[in-house]
């Protein structure tokens, strides 16, 4: 066994991460509410909540409901638009010594570009993340990710105006993942973040009504990871060498394990940033444990460990 | 305003008072930082996994001067408030706090109005005891949809200088709703500032009963939180901002949870009839 300390250090689409767990969208505001639990620095990438050309404002309350080992939100994608992120949030990011993802969204795939654009005059921006799946908007035809033509238009439309190395967030919520992943492959993204949240429903039986005003919402949390570390396995089997971020319900450094071994590049903590502000340093000093016990010198090494016939 | 704290707490006290449970935590740090308004977002223990759940800060424990313990009560509705209820002194729990806005003291020692509804009359302790160290006359004012829901009646008597009793159904105090006897109270008092916490449906009335009067109102506001600390944006009010009529959607752990009566937007708010 190896008694050198193990190296965390990892290669997401050609920028170079000191821990593969990053802060996932949505689940970390701006990062500044979180400076005061935990050195943004230390933390592999943050991935920003989603900016939008223009700001907006989100859907009304109650915005969140618990379900067994997780939850549901229908948030509605609020925030202050792309040129306040730049003004107020960047700066503040690029201060405290976070690696900006900056998460995307637009109504159309010409949205989706402005707001590449603009983004691609900020060198504190190191990766874009292209959210294609968002259950929380009006129509969903706006949940590109569900149409592999839709999806690879709006990747399209990014790549022709980013500065960065681009992500595409993809949905579970499909027939037929790897034909979406493809698309937005061919399409020219980088990489893949593999999943958004599952869109979900619960209802409140003694006042028989939603229990979010939005009606539905997306389930993230433990309940999904099985789905999520499905989807990475399947993805990373038929897209070898496509760099991805396996996303959902992960907790512990087991959780971020089970994705590393089935082909994830890095992992992204969610919802367990609400419960542990600190979880995405926590996962990765646990991920180091579990190299040290496996006998692991790099997280690089896992995926080819894993013994796909049990 | 000090940054939020995150602490494994010792339980240093568990009592009950009818529905409600009170859990004192060993935290001289939290304690010596909270002020009234302000909340703790508590993690529930027990198998799988579970949100924080946000708490006003109900009272500081001092010995002498000195803060050692921030208590917070809650009534057992689902299976996250029986695990803290079944917690014992000298079990641990997960503490992030304190966090939001508190409470701000009138500019010069004045005659208050606090009004609670429900477990919303649990911040009000604090509250009272802020006031009168700053030379304010407290009255008091709750209400409860039924006597066995109003929060510590006992206790509650010796809060302020007076206190006024309102249930739904008549079965404590005066029957009706707290604004039901709020404008006497404002009338004869002389009540310069009016601070609330209570239901959403609540406030909006005691904030309009107040500007009724022309008396300013500061309002502790519930909305559902998943995290507590700013990064969900679950918890947001439509505020008044800029231009008239405008409003936007500000996070109540952040921005909150006290508002100017005058700043939130009730209009828009879809509020469960009171």
């Amino acid at each position: 066994m190896s008694t050198a300390e193990p190296d965390l250090a990892v290669d997401l689409c050609g920028v170079r991460l000191p821990t593969p767990v990053l802060a996932a969208s949505g689940c970390f505001g701006f990062g500044r509410e979180m400076a005061a639990f935990v050195d943004l620095s230390e933390i592999g990438a943050v991935v920003t909540k989603s900016v939008s050309l223009e700001p907006r404002r989100g859907r009304p309350t109650p915005r969140v409901a618990e379900t067994p080992s997780g939850m549901l939100n229908a948030i509605g994608l609020q925030n202050p638009g792309v040129e306040a992120f730049c003004e107020r949030d960047l700066p503040f990011l690029a201060d405290a010594g976070a690696r900006v993802v900056a998460s995307i969204v637009g109504r159309g795939a010409e949205e989706f570009g402005r707001v590449a654009a603009r983004l691609a005059r900020e060198p504190a921006v190191r990766l874009l993340e292209v959210n294609l799946s968002c259950p929380n908007v009006e129509h969903r035809g706006e949940v590109f990710a569900t149409d592999p033509e839709a999806a690879a238009a709006v990747v399209r439309a990014v790549k022709a105006a980013a500065g960065q190395p681009v992500l595409a967030k993809l949905t579970a919520d499909v027939t037929d993942l790897v034909a979406v992943a493809a698309a937005v492959v061919d399409a020219g993204a980088d990489g893949l973040t593999l999943v958004n949240t599952l869109l979900g429903m619960a209802v409140d039986t003694k006042r028989r009504r939603p229990r979010l005003a939005a009606v539905t919402g997306g389930l993230s949390g433990p309940a999904i990871r099985p789905v999520a570390v499905r989807c990475v396995w399947q993805v990373a089997g038929a897209l070898p060498g496509v760099p991805i971020v396996g996303s959902g319900g992960v907790v512990t450094a087991e959780d971020a394990a089970e994705f590393l071994l089935v082909g994830a590049t890095a992992v992204a903590v969610g919802t367990a940033s609400f419960v542990d502000p600190t979880a995405a340093v926590t996962v990765a000093a646990g991920l180091a444990g579990y190299l040290r016990a496996s006998g692991v010198a790099t997280v690089g090494e896992l995926p080819a460990l894993f013994k796909p016939g049990r | 305003m000090s940054a939020p704290l995150r602490e494994r707490c010792q339980v240093a006290g568990h009592s009950r008072d009818g529905i409600y449970h009170t859990l004192a935590l060993a935290s001289p740090r939290i304690a010596a930082a909270a002020r009234s308004g302000q909340f703790l977002a508590v993690l529930p223990g027990g198998d799988g996994f579970r949100l924080r759940r946000p708490f006003s800060v109900h009272r500081v424990g001092r010995a002498g001067a000195r803060p050692l313990t921030v208590e917070f009560s809650f009534a057992v509705l689902g299976p996250g408030t029986q695990a803290l209820g079944n917690l014992r002194e000298g079990d641990e729990l997960d503490v992030v706090g304190p966090l939001g806005r508190p409470f701000r003291p009138p500019a010069a020692a004045a005659t208050c109005l606090l009004v609670g509804g429900g477990y919303g009359a649990a911040p009000l302790f604090l509250l009272s005891e802020e006031l009168r160290a700053h030379g304010c006359r407290v009255y008091v004012l709750t209400g409860a949809a039924t006597a066995e829901r109003l929060f510590k009646p006992a206790e509650s008597a010796l809060l302020g200088d007076s206190l006024a009793v309102t249930t739904d159904d008549g079965s404590a105090g005066r029957r009706g709703v707290v604004t039901d006897a709020m404008p006497a109270i404002l009338a004869s008092a002389g009540v310069a500032q009016v601070y609330a916490c209570g239901p959403m449906a609540m406030l909006a009335a005691v904030a309009r009963t107040a500007a009724a009067s022309d008396v300013p109102c500061q309002v502790a506001v519930e909305e559902q939180m998943a995290c507590g600390t700013g990064i969900c944006f679950s918890c947001v009010v439509p505020v008044f901002d800029g231009a008239p009529g405008l409003t936007r959607m500000a996070r109540s752990c952040t921005e909150g949870p006290v508002f100017d009566g005058t700043a939130v937007a009730w209009a828009e708010l879809a509020l469960a009839a009171s």
